[in-house]
């Protein structure tokens, strides 16, 4: 299919690059049939869950808050934490896997859909069992055949040798899941916007507060959204307890994440990384890693957490891979998508392009965000094509403000202007969509304004005039009286 | 174009009751829909409204927001070409503008001899493999010019990529199927009013959990 078989990339999980290091979540990446029962059974597969049913489900859940397990999705929000949010008394409860993974970047749901369906399935069951959850549905991105192939297959499997379904494995333990697909939206990617797709809605979503979907969710019962890799950590912590899990990454990063490193690199691939331990510099220029930027660039700056993330700098480079030291930073660490951009780079094409992402994706519920991010779009653009007006500058801050409100914090280094891009940002809309189109902006213009002025300067050089524009003097009228 | 054929209208059936509420099963619906025809015909709206109990403006709605599903005929092989930030910065806007040039019809037309179209979409998360397309949602990495040019040769010539590639509105080829006897849980929300039997144990002391030995 795609992807090159060499340099350190999988043949057959085309841009995943096996190394060493622990393996949580794609231990079982390497075979080329990771994704059959048969390989899943040989290596430990469906385990946890017959351990977990030996266990109380309380004990279960207790052992995924102890292991502090960051949601993988983007908000980075404690899964253990949010499982506990479910009203006691209130049946039934669902869950829905949000694996409609279209942040711009992001690539890591999509492989551990289709290289390991099955410790999906597995970690939907612990999840379903550690919170009494009776139903699942596995919502997969509509573009995503493959995967939607691979869980198909995997969920028949699981289901004819009895781990799904009815009584699984002779307990009187029930739980179905469903594979559920949807047809291109970024937008439901937002879990209450998933929940809505999943109703069978146009995917809008929700206001929240006061009612999240662990109160009020999927056909207004509780319901708990996870991403996939949040759910594909599960048999390992099962397996191996929380205390192992936390012997791996940082206190407050436990564990392992993928990470997508995509741009101006000379290996872009996915990559299996201890959270904390490892810098944004080991990332790019290790040699187990990226390799460093093509051509032996300069690095001019960098998305740190998919689309919606403030960019990077040099100067941010020896951060780890941990969501609070990003997060105070002023960015995020999202889901893992990092973009390198290196100094061929023109930062206004660069911002418009990923505004202009938002712009499309806007699905028109907030009055700030489908026109703002329309308005954001309309006005890069003239810039770029040299049509820029001088005041555009400022008016692009200020449809921005009208989205994600001011006001900004001091910047931590002088470079960014005297302002730093508010983060977590503020905002006038209902989802983190709208502002997510003004981070790109805000740190495009605040570190390149005078980039996107000489693209408006340039509109000067052309003559606007009622006059006829000057005749060159003929050649025989020589230089000049 | 036409109503559902009784094969999907048995596979609609199937689809419905993997749902506690129907509804839920609009869009894999609209997906068999697609499958058919190649587009979401009005008709087959119709038939889906009377399958699911909702009305037919209500699967419209939900049609019109997602834009896999087209309301009209396109060509046989769909080449969606990314030009979201990643593909942009390794040459995917350039792809794309061959791909307009070389097939002569701009992103979102189709050719006269309804062979392709051409979408410029956003992130399919195959970044690393920059510019990345996909054909009737089937992913190729890493293209460049003289490989899309090769690729669009294969599909018109019925040789090469062809063969792995099925007809517009074909999603996964093998499906979910819940065997004989399962499935019966699956009911609506209302009809549910306690905890699953294994996670009961809080109320009468007597009955703890059984695997706890």
């Amino acid at each position: 299919m795609i992807g090159p078989g060499d340099n350190g990339y999988l043949a057959h999980a085309a841009g995943f690059v096996l190394r060493d290091g622990p393996k949580v979540v794609t231990s079982r990446f390497e075979y080329e049939d990771s994704f059959t029962m048969e390989r899943y059974l040989a290596t430990g597969g469906y385990d946890a869950i017959k351990t977990a049913l030996t266990r109380t489900p309380e004990s279960i859940h207790g052992e995924v808050r102890d292991a502090v397990l960051l949601g993988r999705g983007g908000a980075g929000f404690p899964a253990g934490v949010k499982w506990g949010f479910c009203p006691d008394d209130v049946w039934p409860r669902y869950l829905v896997v949000n694996g409609d993974e279209s942040e711009p970047g992001t690539y890591k749901d999509r492989l551990l859909m289709e290289r390991d369906p099955h410790q999906l399935i597995e970690g939907c069951l612990l999840a379903c069992y550690a919170v009494g959850l009776s139903q699942c549905f596995l919502y997969v991105r509509g573009e995503m055949a493959l995967a939607q192939e691979r869980i198909a297959q995997a969920l028949n499997e699981a289901y004819a040798a009895g781990l799904v379904g009815k009584n699984i494995n002779g307990s009187e333990v029930s739980i179905d899941i469903v594979l559920h697909w949807g047809a291109g939206a970024y937008i439901v990617g937002e879990e209450t916007a998933l929940i809505e797709s999943l109703e069978g809605n146009r995917g809008m979503p929700r206001l929240k507060p006061p009612f999240f979907p662990a109160a009020i969710g999927l056909y207004g019962q509780p319901t708990i959204v996870n991403n996939v890799e949040t759910l594909a950590n599960l048999p390992w912590i099962i397996t191996n307890g929380a205390d192992a899990y936390k012997q791996m990454g940082s206190e407050t990063s436990p564990g392992t994440r993928m990470f997508a490193v995509s741009g101006h690199v000379k290996r872009p691939g996915v990559y299996e990384a201890e959270q904390g331990v490892t810098t944004f510099r080991d990332l790019i220029y290790g040699d187990d890693f990226c390799q460093g930027m093509r051509d032996g660039n300069d690095l001019k700056m960098f998305i740190p957490g998919g689309g919606s993330a403030p960019w990077f700098f040099e100067e941010q480079l020896d951060l780890p891979l941990e969501a609070k030291p990003v997060g105070a930073a002023g960015s995020m660490l999202g889901s893992g998508a990092i973009v390198i951009m290196d100094h061929t780079t023109d930062a206004v094409k660069a911002c418009l392009r990923v505004v202009r992402f938002f712009s499309r994706e806007s699905c028109g519920k907030c009055t700030p965000c489908r026109e703002g991010t329309n308005w954001l779009e309309t006005v890069l653009q003239r810039v770029l094509d040299g049509h820029g007006r001088p005041s555009d500058l400022d008016m692009l801050l200020d449809i921005g403000n009208n989205i994600s409100p001011g006001p900004y914090p001091t910047a931590a280094h002088e470079s960014e202007g005297l302002e730093a891009v508010p983060f977590p940002p503020k905002q006038t809309t209902i989802c983190p969509l709208g502002p997510s189109a003004v981070a790109p902006l805000t740190s495009a213009l605040r570190r390149f304004r005078h980039e996107f002025e000489a693209k408006i300067v340039q509109r000067d050089l052309i003559p606007v005039s009622a006059e006829p524009a000057p005749v060159a003097a003929a050649p025989d009228h020589g230089g000049g009286h | 174009m036409a109503r559902l054929s009784e094969e999907n209208v048995a596979r609609a059936h199937e689809m419905i009751a993997r749902y506690p509420v129907p509804k839920s099963a609009l869009i894999p619906l609209l997906h068999v829909a697609q499958e058919q025809d190649g587009y979401v015909a009005n008709d087959a709206m119709e038939h889906i409204a009377e399958l699911v109990g909702v009305t037919a403006a209500e699967v419209v709605g939900t049609c019109t927001f997602y834009e896999m599903f087209k309301r009209h005929p396109v060509g046989t092989y769909v080449l969606n070409i990314c030009t979201n930030i990643a593909c942009q910065l390794l040459g995917g806007e350039e792809l794309l503008a061959h791909a307009e040039e070389r097939l002569g019809i701009r992103a979102g037309a189709t050719t006269d001899d309804k062979m392709f179209t051409i979408e410029d979409v956003e992130c399919i998360a195959a970044c690393t493999e920059a510019p990345c397309l996909q054909v009737n949602y089937r992913y190729y990495g890493r293209i460049d010019p003289d490989r899309l040019d090769q690729m669009i040769e294969e599909l018109r010539a019925g040789t090469g990529i062809a063969a792995e590639i099925p007809v517009h509105g074909t999603l996964a080829q093998t499906l979910q199927h819940l065997p004989e006897g399962q499935g019966d849980d699956i009911i609506h929300p209302d009809l549910i009013t306690e905890a699953p039997v294994w996670f009961r144990s809080d109320e009468p002391e007597e009955a703890t959990t059984g695997g706890a030995a």
